[in-house]
């Protein structure tokens, strides 16, 4: 139940979003300097932060799309919907981890320069 | 179909098969079905399974490998879109993505706005959005100058 509920808010979050960046990179036709601008904008630490919500959002709407395909089409699919949805938190944390960890630090070596 | 219809001496209801055409008309009356919501499923299922790897690939190259959201700027998208590759990559992955998010926000639509008219509005501004969003992505991958 609970996987059904945040597979519809994090779809219509993905939505917006990309309603938000078609008209982003829109801006490579007005002009390089205007694109830049606006890039500059994800490149801050604190919308940074919000870009690591996006990719989990994404990441947690595509794993559990993925459960409901196989529950859908797989004849054993509803039998393990819930070992499925165990193994889908699993590869969730597993893969999220890692790529918050070096999206964080690309902009941390922005900021603050590499640390080698 | 595997699913056979119970049989009539025990008196239970026939149930119709999960997804099939929602009857709109009296059984018998002239028809008024369509199989729009069964072939909008499948689409969910097929969009989504091509947009597992488009997505997460997308955001994969853009936010985590290299110097992730750092390094990207109108020189580093001239570079990409260069390829016929990526700007298809692109290309299929807005138009797959766009119509994938407007059918799922029909559906939350249909489901939470209770008055006809709510539900009408919504869904012509979604619509709308819609367009406005395939349009323009569109139009920017096939126009795009690198030496604007």
């Amino acid at each position: 139940m609970w996987s059904w509920v945040a597979h519809r808010i994090t779809g219509v979050l993905v939505f917006f979003f990309l309603f938000a960046h078609v008209l982003d990179t829109a801006l490579v036709r007005v002009s390089p300097s205007s694109y830049n601008e606006v890039i500059e904008v994800y490149k801050s630490p604190i919308v940074n932060l919000l870009e690591v919500g996006l990719v989990a959002a994404v990441l947690f709407h595509a794993l559990n799309g993925i459960r409901i395909i196989l529950i859908d089409f797989w004849e054993s699919g509803p039998k393990y919907q819930k070992q499925m949805l165990y193994i889908e938190l699993v590869l969730f944390v597993v893969l999220l981890v890692p790529a918050a960890y070096r999206m964080l630090l690309h902009t941390a070596e922005t900021l603050f320069g590499s640390a080698t | 179909m595997a699913t056979t219809a119970v049989p009539a001496e025990r008196g239970a209801p026939e149930l119709a098969t999960p997804r099939s055409p929602r009857r709109r008309t009296k059984p018998g009356a002239a028809k008024a079905r369509s199989n729009f919501e069964l072939y909008a499923w499948v689409f969910m299922r097929i969009s989504g399974l091509l947009l597992f790897f488009l997505v997460l690939g997308h955001l994969f190259i853009m936010n985590v490998l290299d110097g992730g959201v750092q390094r990207v700027n109108f020189g580093f998208v001239a570079g990409r879109w260069a390829s016929p590759f990526w700007r298809t990559w692109d290309l299929v992955m807005l138009l797959l993505a766009e119509l994938h998010g407007t059918n799922g926000l029909r559906t939350v639509i249909n489901d939470y706005a209770e008055r006809a008219q709510t539900r009408f509005w919504l869904k012509m501004l979604l619509y709308t959005s819609a367009f406005l969003v395939v349009t323009l992505g569109t139009l920017v991958i096939f126009t795009f100058d690198p030496d604007l």
